[in-house]
């Protein structure tokens, strides 16, 4: 019995234990489900989204920008297809064997991913690893997906000229946004990697050309893999342009500079249209636009020619003889000086210590207004300077625009220095002195104008005083609407100068050509005015190194110019052409103008504001 | 003597319970089987539903033989069970760094799981047979008959499953006649040894398991790293929230965030789905097995049924414990399944066997008084 009752006890005690055993485990459920709560109640919303941040990577769409024309509707710029490397850094797994493999297989060096993969802070936004590459490139690395996670490679647009380096100025050429760039006011807000407008036209109308990007959102598996589309906003490509630029006669302006170095501007007097804008040397935009390597970026940057310089705008020149003209409108509304005053000019001027030099050994004679101008006579526009004074010169030469932006629709223009007495004081801190002015009334010493500025004053001039801005863009047409928007002429105000004065000088003019130093411009089919200029590069005249041009070393050359407008009488086509270290302008210039001209005026009938409509 | 008495209520209740639990686990297993399979690829989700018929052959047996004579050959059992264990040290085939499984075929069997089970027997064997007086008895003997199976678990090396075992031995002790005042000096000195065992513990733990416990303190130490599992697994039960996100918004699952979405971390799973309220059905479940469990084993006819069934008790609920509270980042991660849901041949078959010689024991309580 004692047994038993010890047995029985024995198994009570088995049980009461147990029962710390169930007690201890149901407790411990409990603990778990505080902490489930905790977990899924108290901080869901905070799991969700990290969750959320796991599943989800956008991708930024990237809008094709806007194809740019030439006036008779001729491709400029479009864009092709072009395979990006994208790399999201959340994603990647073995950073070590993503450099290795992106080394062997597209020779990116290993050091320059791991350099970008330390800059980028936001761990799922993609970066750009590499543009253009070949299909081969984006066959293989899509063969190794599965291995390399976080790549992707993704076909979007690239900027293509179709023309080559033709036009390169004035178009400009594409790339990634830079920092820079984002704090200017016309690229704020853009996304990291925007494509945008670097120079020329598709900077000045980047707001018009870029579009509106879009954004995938896509879901991804724990390898990077897209699984899914979530949300698209599709991109809108960007506005088409119609440049006012007449292609053929800018292929053959640029193949009329070659080699030299220089600028040719063509303008329509009638309403300030670019027709050409060639700078010399060039450059490819297409090789600028894709992913520009820092050494082939030194090669550019660094060249002594300066191929990305728009010579056309940003080029500063003194004027040289072309300045004549300024001087010769400033007499003839001067009380001081008439057409029929007569000078004599023996190929010398002294003024103080100073002998200035006529350019004509032995000088012209006798001479009048018309026939200096006609023969680019040094002594007899000495004269007229000594008598007028810098600041008439000043103040006539500003009627024509010079010293002041065009206002074309370009960036960073170049003004140029029309200098006077109040200028000198301001800029140099002295006072002016009169041998200087004998040096402006020919066009030297400080004053400097861009090719584009004379091609707005000489066609003011042929038009009878109406001085337009110069009108790059014609009209845009909306990608959004189709709707073709013209952009209005623009005129800056007539030059306030008598008729007479036009007549005068246009007369003058036709007879430079005629029988005067501009000969070379002289065409059996186009009535062509226009003036001369050899401007100085070095202080001293480089024909007093040498009378025979082809012996001066080329640096030391002067820069050729001829400004002329056609036909005489009913103009359509203003021209200033400007060849750096070549010679007289009579010799190396105007030819140019000449070819350009009549080049222009064989076609001149065809009414291109039907081309621009036929396009819609 | 096979029993031949149609199941009663209690016992169905028993049943469905575990059902439900097993239910659930194939679900998570086919939530996370990427579709579509390659050619020829059994789907995981069918090969546990083979795994469970197994199980519930397994499971029927238990329920049949009469535990008696299980506990018969309790000692021999034990031993094989010992020279399984250290044939798989010899010629198991490793992975990850531990040899814990024998290759059948294209079938792998993990002996450290069988011998938890065969641990129970043995050690329910010899405190029903012994006086438990004294702490020789009660806490030396066992010990030294635990021991060898353990340390043979830890050369594997499976820390969780080294785990399991010492917390049947001290469990059974404790239900076995253990004074709480023993087991509180018996910690305490365990405690006082740790600063000096911890050095030795330390440098024979692998590098990865070392990690585990290290990022266990701090997930975002490393989070594509080593914390990875810890931090995925968080991110998963706490995102699925109060409701749950089902099946197809589950990305944590779906997309592979969550390693081991199968086996280990299938909670996790589990949890993102069906969120807080999913879960507490799930924990009801849980609590009542425990409940009828404790049931089952304080109505045994004999100490032997109890101590069997306590062990079981404590073999199920320590895994459930230890694999929750490691999904949910207040435990470090160690290799321990959710018994009944996670994928595996071994754990699931012997679960299932677990349970049926618990419900063996229920039935042969009325034979008390034959």
């Amino acid at each position: 019995m004692s047994r038993f009752t010890t047995q029985h006890e024995d198994f009570r005690n088995l049980q009461r234990r147990l029962l710390y055993l169930r007690t201890g485990l149901l407790f411990c459920l409990l603990l778990l489900s505080a902490r489930l709560w905790y977990l899924q109640v108290v901080k869901g919303p905070y799991y969700r989204e990290l969750a959320e941040q796991n599943r989800v990577r956008t991708v930024d769409l990237k809008p094709a920008r806007g194809l740019i024309f030439d006036r008779h509707g001729e491709l400029l710029a479009n864009n092709v297809p072009s395979f990006n490397l994208y790399l999201t850094v959340e994603d990647i797994r073995d950073r070590e064997g993503l450099a290795a493999a992106l080394e062997e297989l597209i020779g990116l060096p290993r050091a320059e991913t791991k350099k970008r993969l330390v800059q980028q802070a936001k761990s799922y936004v993609p970066i750009l690893l590499k543009s253009g590459l070949t299909l081969r490139e984006a066959a293989l690395l899509e063969g190794r997906r599965l291995d390399l996670t976080g790549l992707r490679v993704q076909a979007e647009s690239q900027r293509n000229y179709v023309q080559g380096p033709v036009g390169s100025h004035l178009l400009g050429y594409v790339g990634e946004v830079s920092p820079e760039q984002q704090e200017e006011r016309d690229f704020a807000g853009l996304i990291q990697g925007s494509i945008v407008g670097k120079a020329g036209v598709e900077k000045t109308y980047d707001r018009m050309l870029r579009g509106k990007p879009g954004e995938k959102t896509i879901e991804v598996d724990a390898r990077g893999n897209e699984r899914k589309t979530v949300s698209v906003v599709e991109q809108t490509p960007g506005d088409d342009l119609y440049l006012s630029l007449n292609l053929r006669l800018q292929r053959l302006a640029e193949s009329l500079l070659g080699a030299e170095s220089g600028a040719i501007v063509a303008l329509d007097p009638r309403n300030g249209d670019v027709l050409v804008m060639a700078s010399s040397p060039a450059y490819d935009p297409n090789v600028l636009s894709r992913g520009l390597t820092p050494v082939l970026w030194e090669q550019i940057a660094s060249d002594t020619r300066h191929p990305l310089t728009n010579r056309a705008l940003q080029g500063q020149y003194p004027p040289g003889s072309t300045f004549k003209i300024m001087v010769a409108s400033a007499a003839l509304e001067s009380d001081k000086w008439s057409a029929d005053t007569k000078v004599r000019c023996a190929g010398a001027f002294p003024s103080g210590k100073h002998m200035f030099k006529d350019w004509k050994k032995g000088g012209h004679g006798v001479m009048d207004l018309y026939h200096a101008i006609v023969q680019s006579c040094d002594v007899y526009f000495y004269n007229v300077g000594q008598r007028l004074g810098i600041d008439t010169i000043a103040e006539t030469a500003r009627l024509f625009g010079l010293g002041q932006p065009t206002g074309i629709d370009l960036p960073s223009e170049r003004v140029g220095v029309v200098p006077s007495t109040e200028w000198k004081q301001r800029v140099r801190k002295e006072p002016w002195y009169v041998g200087e002015t004998i040096s402006a009334s020919i066009g030297q010493g400080y004053i400097t104008v861009t090719p584009l500025q004379m091609a707005v004053a000489i066609g003011a001039i042929s038009n009878g005083g109406t001085l337009h801005r110069p009108r790059l863009v014609r009209a845009v047409r909306e990608r959004a609407t189709g709707r073709l928007q013209e952009f209005p002429s623009v005129e800056r105000g007539p030059v306030p100068l008598q008729e007479d004065t036009f007549h005068f000088l246009q007369d003058a003019l036709r007879e430079v050509v005629l029988h005067g130093t501009g000969g070379r411009a002289r065409s059996q089919s186009i009535s062509i005015a226009g003036k001369t200029g050899t401007a100085q590069t070095v202080g001293a005249r480089a024909s007093q190194l040498s009378t025979d041009e082809e012996a001066i070393p080329k640096q030391f050359r002067d820069h050729a110019w001829f400004v002329a407008y056609a036909p005489a009488e009913e103009p359509q086509i203003a021209v200033a052409v400007l060849v750096e270290n070549t010679g007289h302008g009579g010799t190396y210039a105007a030819p140019i103008a000449k070819a350009l001209i009549e080049e222009y005026m064989k076609d001149s009938d065809v009414d291109d504001r039907h081309q621009i409509a036929g396009q819609l | 003597m096979i029993d031949t008495r149609s199941p009663d209520s209690f016992e169905w209740r028993f049943v469905l319970v575990v059902l439900g639990i097993l239910a659930l686990g194939v679900i998570s297993i086919y939530s996370v089987s990427p579709s579509p399979m390659s050619k020829g690829q059994t789907p995981l989700y069918a090969k546990q539903l083979a795994w469970i018929l197994i199980g519930l052959v397994a499971f029927l047996a238990a329920v049949a033989i009469d535990y008696h004579s299980l506990a018969r050959h309790a000692y021999v059992l034990y031993g094989l069970t010992l020279i399984l264990l250290v044939l798989v040290l010899v010629m198991g085939r490793s992975s990850r760094g531990a040899q814990r499984w024998f290759a059948v075929g294209p079938l792998t069997f993990q002996p450290s799981e069988v011998a938890k089970l065969v641990l129970i027997l043995v050690l329910s064997k010899y405190f029903a047979d012994v006086q438990r007086a004294g702490w020789i008895q009660r806490v030396i003997v066992p010990g030294l008959i635990t021991l060898p199976g353990l340390l043979l678990i830890l050369k594997q090396p499976d820390l969780g499953t080294a785990m399991s075992f010492t917390f049947i031995f001290v469990s059974m002790a404790l239900v076995g006649g253990l004074h709480a005042k023993a087991l509180g000096l018996g910690v305490l000195f365990t405690s006082m040894l740790f600063p000096f065992a911890w050095e030795l513990i330390w440098t024979s733990l692998h590098d990865y398991q070392r990690d585990r416990i290290l990022t266990f303190w701090d997930p975002m130490t490393d989070p594509a790293g080593k914390g990875y599992h810890a931090l995925q697994s968080r991110i998963a039960i706490g995102s699925g929230g109060l409701l749950g996100k089902g099946l197809v918004e589950a990305t944590q699952s779906r997309l592979k965030f969550l390693p081991e979405g199968h086996t280990d971390f299938i909670f996790a799973v589990f949890a993102e789905q069906w969120g807080f309220i999913g879960v507490f059905v799930l924990f009801l479940l849980f609590a009542a097995l425990i409940f009828l469990a404790s049931e089952i084993a304080s109505k045994a006819k004999d100490p032997l049924g109890l101590l069997l069934a306590a062990g079981i008790l404590s073999m199920v609920g320590f895994c459930l414990m230890v694999n929750v509270g490691m999904t949910m980042g207040i435990f470090p991660i160690v290799g321990i399944p959710l018994p009944l849901m996670s994928y595996g041949g071994t754990t699931t078959v012997t679960s299932m066997a677990a349970l049926g010689l618990l419900l063996n024991v229920k039935r042969r309580r009325l034979t008390l008084f034959y």
